[in-house]
């Protein structure tokens, strides 16, 4: 059928569909474990497997120079985790200072340090480096994903649009046996109330998201004082407010900053003393995405073993929007409190409107002391939400023609070796990883350490197909050398 | 760290039997025990064998203690400050002449080869044992 449409077939082993980290770990898994780079075949619009991740880190205020919300040994460069970034940094320093303080800061996380968490740029050009090792570039198609069919054969159809003129047809179909699914975040979605005010006034400059480029609303509090809503709990909402902050000290700004917090945390918090998150001044402190151990220690062995009802309740429990404890933003917000220029109001937004003379937003909530209205010049949403994954059009079509489900957390539903389930096509094996899969047998997903932490299932899976070899302590020593050798494979 | 209990205890019996091991194949002789080299290994030996025992009898204790931690982790700084608990009290053991295989030892040649044993191990369960075990830190420590 594909044939007869005119489209031309090519044959691959391994497709993998997205082009970010997700599809570059995956990759690099398979370089190590002896996969040739002819096999494997990228299908991206992105330039570089991090500029999708760099451009929203860039805009929710991580440029290169901040550090990330990762662990020291969360390194998408190297499979292993050793050296760690803290280790790395040390190794590279110009002064003696600079080489016990991230090895200080590991070996006294979280007790007598904050976490220790590493650069966004170091994160970036160590992949770079990897990437250029293992030949990525060689496996890297440019175009746009159209969908994945069962082949009646067995195995996949991945059909591309390529960029206009690259090609003498406008699709190309890639044949293969296994195909991996790295979409990343299927979009951002924006609060019903903050979606009304832009569709209805037609205004994107003074309500923004903070992963859309608002660079203009610092430049414009640079300019004159002003007042800024703040909403959301989490890490976004720390970072921009300590953009916010430190603004107001580098340039001796007067902005006035309002906090609104939905749910406003007081305290340690959970079911029971063994499963209490610190919090304090409405939010609730967790050094990364997820409790440390959903990576590899007990809540990772727990969690594999819940089904349905029980695997959502656990992300529920794990969940929920929190930020970690860092020194500098704790003094800085201990700093505003006291100043009186950034205070917390608890309630629910139920209505934005612009104010008098078209003059900033008007934020309507709904408290338990009564309806409030707050004015301010911008609002920063911090929340962060996500969209449902048919937003996407390859993850819809897998779900209306291939066979595709949701997970109890209404995510694609994907298996503890990160097949999707209902997908099979013999001998074929379609996988899946990253922000779509949230909410499987296994929490962390969307995490660099859980990207490998599914490629290295997915590898394993492979390997006991005979797509690749076995990796043993030996070929892992072995291969380590190289990485640390920088020897091109 | 984040470790699960069985993880716990295979990398306690693994790291000290291996690492713990070789390291005291090379330290035995320069220890000052004053005693033969024959005798000074049988001693070494037993003293690293008590580590290893008494340690998985800790390790249930530090896993009772991890639970009332919210990420269920075991920061890297715990494993250098359980040196001091159970240096203590394998060293108040081996004075009552409780420790099988070991008469007097001078307290120099113990803390000599107690700290160093006990940092070598903790530097190579911090990092190079992914090396050579790449799944060990996705299994909670579990080699198997």
């Amino acid at each position: 059928m594909v044939a007869r449409a005119g489209i031309p077939i090519i044959d691959t082993r391994f497709v993998t569909v997205g082009g970010g980290i997700g599809s570059f770990v995956t990759v690099d898994y398979l370089r190590i474990y002896g996969v040739p780079a002819s096999d494997i075949t990228v299908l991206t619009q992105l330039e570089t497997p991090w500029s999708s991740y760099e451009y929203l880190t860039r805009v929710s205020q991580i440029p290169r120079g901040e550090r990330l919300r990762s662990d020291s040994k969360s390194t998408p460069d190297n499979i292993w985790g050793f050296p760690s970034y803290a280790v790395r940094e040390a190794l590279a320093a110009k002064s003696v200072k600079d080489f016990v303080r991230p090895l200080w800061n590991v070996m006294t996380e979280p007790i007598l340090s904050d976490y220790y968490t590493p650069r966004a740029g170091q994160a970036f050009e160590s992949m770079e480096r990897e990437h250029d090792r293992i030949g990525y570039p060689q496996c890297v198609r440019k175009g746009q994903v159209r969908m994945i069919r069962r082949r009646k054969e067995g195995g996949y159809f991945t059909i591309l649009t390529p960029p206009v003129g690259a090609t003498p047809t406008r699709r190309l179909a890639y044949r293969s046996p296994y195909v991996h699914v790295a979409i990343g975040y299927p979009g951002l979605k924006l609060l019903p109330d903050l979606q009304r005010y832009r569709e209805y006034y037609r205004d994107p400059s003074k309500v923004v998201n903070a992963y859309e480029p608002h660079e203009h609303v610092y430049q414009q509090l640079a300019l004159r004082p002003g007042t800024v809503v703040i909403r959301g709990g989490g890490i976004v909402a720390s970072r921009v407010l300590q953009r916010l902050i430190d603004d107001r000290d580098r340039l001796g700004l007067q902005t006035q900053i309002v906090h609104v917090f939905r749910t406003y945390v007081t305290g340690a918090h959970g079911p029971s003393i063994f499963m209490r998150r610190k919090g304090g001044d409405g939010w609730a402190y967790q050094g990364f995405n997820y409790p440390k151990s959903v990576w590899g220690g007990q809540l990772k062995a727990k969690i594999r073993g819940l089904e349905g009802e029980e695997r959502a309740e656990a992300y529920k429990l794990m969940g929920g929007t929190n930020t970690p404890v860092r020194k500098l933003w704790q003094s800085q917000l201990a700093r505003g409190r006291a100043e009186g220029w950034y205070r917390t109001v608890v309630g629910e937004v139920t209505e934005l409107r612009p104010g008098r003379g078209n003059q900033g937003v008007v934020s309507l909530l709904k408290t338990q002391q009564g309806p409030v209205e707050l004015y301010s010049d911008f609002v920063i949403d911090c929340t962060g939400l996500e969209a449902d994954i048919r937003e996407h059009r390859v993850l819809a079509d897998l779900m209306d023609h291939s066979g595709a489900g949701r997970n109890p957390v209404g995510r694609l539903d994907v298996d503890r070796n990160f097949e999707v389930i209902g997908t099979r096509s013999q001998p074929g094996k379609m996988y899946a990883s990253g922000s779509a899969t949230l909410g499987g047998y296994f929490p962390g997903v969307d995490t660099f350490l859980g990207l490998q932490i599914a490629a290295q299932e997915i590898c394993d899976d492979l390997a006991k197909l005979g797509f690749c070899q076995r990796f043993g302590v030996l070929a892992s020593t072995k291969q380590w050398w190289h990485w640390a050798r920088h020897r091109k494979i | 760290m984040v470790p699960t209990l069985y993880g716990r205890i295979q990398t306690r019996s693994v790291l000290l039997a291996v690492v713990g091991g070789l390291w005291t194949l090379i330290i035995t002789p320069l220890l000052p025990t004053g005693e033969s080299l024959g005798s000074s290994y049988r001693t070494t030996y037993a003293v690293l064998l008590a580590v290893l025992v008494l340690g998985v009898l800790w390790e249930f204790l530090y896993h009772f203690l991890q639970q009332f931690r919210w990420e269920k982790d075991w920061p890297t700084f715990f494993g250098l400050l359980t040196m001091i608990n159970e240096g203590l009290l394998l060293w108040l053991l081996i004075k009552a002449g409780a420790v099988p295989g070991v008469g007097t030892v001078p307290l120099s040649a113990y803390l000599i080869q107690f700290v160093s044993t006990w940092l070598v191990v903790w530097l190579v369960a911090n990092g190079p044992v992914q090396v050579f075990f790449v799944r060990w830190r996705f299994r909670g420590g579990r080699f198997w």
